[in-house]
């Protein structure tokens, strides 16, 4: 039990909120410029001091920004990549997480760790021959091309198999006693069993893709399939030292992933803290 | 099932439960039968494809990375050839490697220590008995949560020399203008100050959800016992936080190894990226542009093997001191 007031214990709190508070402002800053520099006309984006606030607000940037590219299909190659690719890893971790987790059988450990031995290598390490195979399997310039590296993941595997493997056998055995089939036992008990798992590898693994940006740079061609990651940079260099449609197609960028933090703020931090926690 | 009775007693029972064994024997049977049936067969239709996944997406490539890396082959012809371990021996010689390797060692401690340093820092400020902690997770945890190019276009527009936020800033205290992505210099540490800023978020919440595991009592303890705020966290704190520090140094090393999109992004000029980027050419963006601007491919692969093996190194000998003292 605290006693109810002190100086010491209030002045203290007021400093370790200043300090949080004048950091927060450092971290939040960069965001606020990119938004507020997005609304600004031309002349206001290159003065001599610069001002925080737009004096005459203007949407002019977004329509040259919407003009100049097809940020709109960007934004949907990204959400259809980063949509596929986490729900291809959420499935095949979780059937593979139960596979490891329940059964036995000659050679699993042996595949188990083989599985595992990837986990710390980046695709940065092995990009280059996965590029020729994607290459000579002609998905160059392809929307399936640009998901086939997210399609699994060891650390996803790992993740799923640790949580599983607390779902007591018990209650499996009892399913299979009442007739349940294997398919019926990982729909029916082992996802709903793990959905705060599933949720938490989704999210990362959704943030993770959508910000993919070597391999996308390298398989793309045409603005047809770009991500909002790479039309962004393409962009860039079409437009050079024009700041304001840059933070006006920066600001399109960021808020679709921001929104997803703001509706899911809870669900995003505790499923970090969890990957962190188990990781 | 043994019964503890003595002889005599339930003698009926137990005779009866003697004569019902062999049905039970044989009934477990028959559903160990089905099961194990069932369970093979889901396991085969799980494991065959995820793992012709994983032999085509991971192993196969990873094992070619090393093959490309004995021939001389370039991007787009069918076939190299075989030269040994000359391509080690031409990148040791090459500065633009040397460079790049440097550099990379230098972005990753440069970034991993002070990223989780600070985070560390502030998760402990967070866990004081402040009110609404939980905001201030959040705004901190923003830039995550914002992807990376836009954030090195932001950045950029930040350090620009002329009319850039930076220079503003400083020149309110009295700090003449730089020009911070041109300056040699500079280049490197103003990439590395955003790569922090971007990073600490993510560490942050680790760090706060370790924190908060650790029961109360021990620091009251640590208090009563007349520790210091310092003790305190070096006797206290750190130990128990260690799983939750040795995997974000982990990931952290490993991310930073890879950096190649802010670098990209942020010394992208007029169409060609790292042109004057060399005091931050990178290791990833050294082997981007060896394969797809010199179409080396197994120059590029020998580079790609040597940035394999050195995450490999980092991450086992962290993993170890995880073993070790955990």
């Amino acid at each position: 039990m605290k006693p109810a007031f002190r100086l010491a214990d209030v002045s203290a709190q007021v400093a370790t909120h200043l300090l949080l508070v004048l950091s927060v402002a450092v971290m939040i800053l960069p965001l606020v410029w990119m938004v507020l520099t997005s609304f600004k006309p031309p002349v206001e984006v290159n003065i001599w001091p610069p001002r925080l606030l737009p004096q005459q607000w203007t949407l002019e940037n977004y329509t040259l920004a919407f003009q100049r590219a097809p940020l709109v299909r960007f934004l949907v190659n990204s959400a259809i990549i980063s949509v596929v690719g986490t729900v291809a890893i959420l499935l095949t971790s979780a059937a593979a997480g139960y596979v490891f987790a329940k059964y036995d059988f000659p050679g699993k450990e042996v595949i188990f760790i083989a599985i595992l031995a990837t986990i710390m290598i980046p695709l940065e390490a092995y990009i280059v021959p996965f590029f020729t195979q994607v290459a000579r399997w002609r998905l160059m310039d392809t929307l399936v091309g640009l998901v086939l590296p997210n399609l699994i993941a060891s650390s996803g595997i790992f993740f799923m198999r640790q949580h599983i493997l607390s779902i007591p056998d018990a209650l499996l055995d009892a399913a299979r006693i009442d007739g349940a089939s294997e398919f019926y036992i990982f729909g029916r008990i082992i996802l709903p069993l793990s959905s705060s798992a599933l949720s938490a590898l989704g999210i990362f693994m959704f943030m993770f893709i959508w910000t993919a940006f070597l391999w996308p740079l390298m398989i793309t061609n045409s603005t047809q399939v770009m991500t909002m990651e790479l039309g962004l940079t393409f962009f860039q260099s079409m437009f050079t030292i024009e700041y304001g449609p840059m933070m006006a197609a920066s600001t399109i960028a960021v808020l679709p992933m921001l929104i997803v933090f703001v509706i899911l703020r809870r669900r995003v931090i505790e499923s970090i803290a969890m990957t962190g926690l188990r990781g | 099932m043994r019964s503890l009775n003595p002889p005599g007693e339930h003698d009926r029972d137990r005779v009866r439960e003697a004569a019902r064994v062999p049905d039970k024997a044989s009934e477990a049977a028959g559903l160990w039968h089905t099961r194990w049936r069932a369970q093979l067969v889901f396991g085969v239709a799980v494991l065959v494809p995820v793992l012709a996944l994983f032999a085509s997406l991971r192993f196969v490539p990873m094992f070619q990375t090393f093959r490309f890396s004995l021939y001389d082959w370039a991007l787009g012809a069918p076939t190299g050839r075989f030269i040994g371990l000359a391509n080690f021996g031409a990148l040791l010689a090459d500065d633009a490697f040397r460079d790049a390797f440097w550099n990379t060692l230098v972005f990753c401690a440069g970034t991993t220590l002070p990223t989780l340093a600070l985070s560390l820092a502030l998760a402990e400020l967070l866990n004081r008995r402040i009110a609404r902690p939980t905001y201030y997770e959040m705004l901190f945890f923003v830039p995550v949560v914002l992807s990376l190019v836009p954030v090195s276009i932001v950045w950029k527009w930040i350090y620009e020399p002329k009319y850039g936020l930076l220079n503003y800033l400083l020149s309110l205290v009295g700090i003449s203008p730089r020009a911070w992505l041109f300056d040699p210099q500079l280049v490197m540490p103003a990439i590395i100050v955003m790569s922090i800023w971007k990073g600490i978020g993510f560490y942050l919440v680790i760090f706060t959800a370790g924190l908060r595991n650790i029961p109360r009592d021990y620091f009251d303890a640590a208090c009563i016992d007349g520790a210091s705020w310092w003790s305190a966290f070096r006797f206290v704190t750190l130990p128990l936080l260690r799983p939750m520090l040795l995997f974000a140094l982990v990931w952290a090393s490993i991310q930073n190894l890879n950096v190649f999109t802010q670098v990209y992004v942020m010394t992208l000029s007029y169409g060609s990226a790292g042109t004057f980027g060399r005091p931050v050419q990178v290791l990833v963006l050294d082997i981007y542009n060896n394969a797809f601007r010199y179409f080396r491919l197994g120059y590029a692969s020998a580079e790609a093997a040597i940035l394999f093996l050195t995450v490999l190194v980092i991450s086992v000998i962290q993993l170890r001191l995880l073993r070790e003292r955990a």
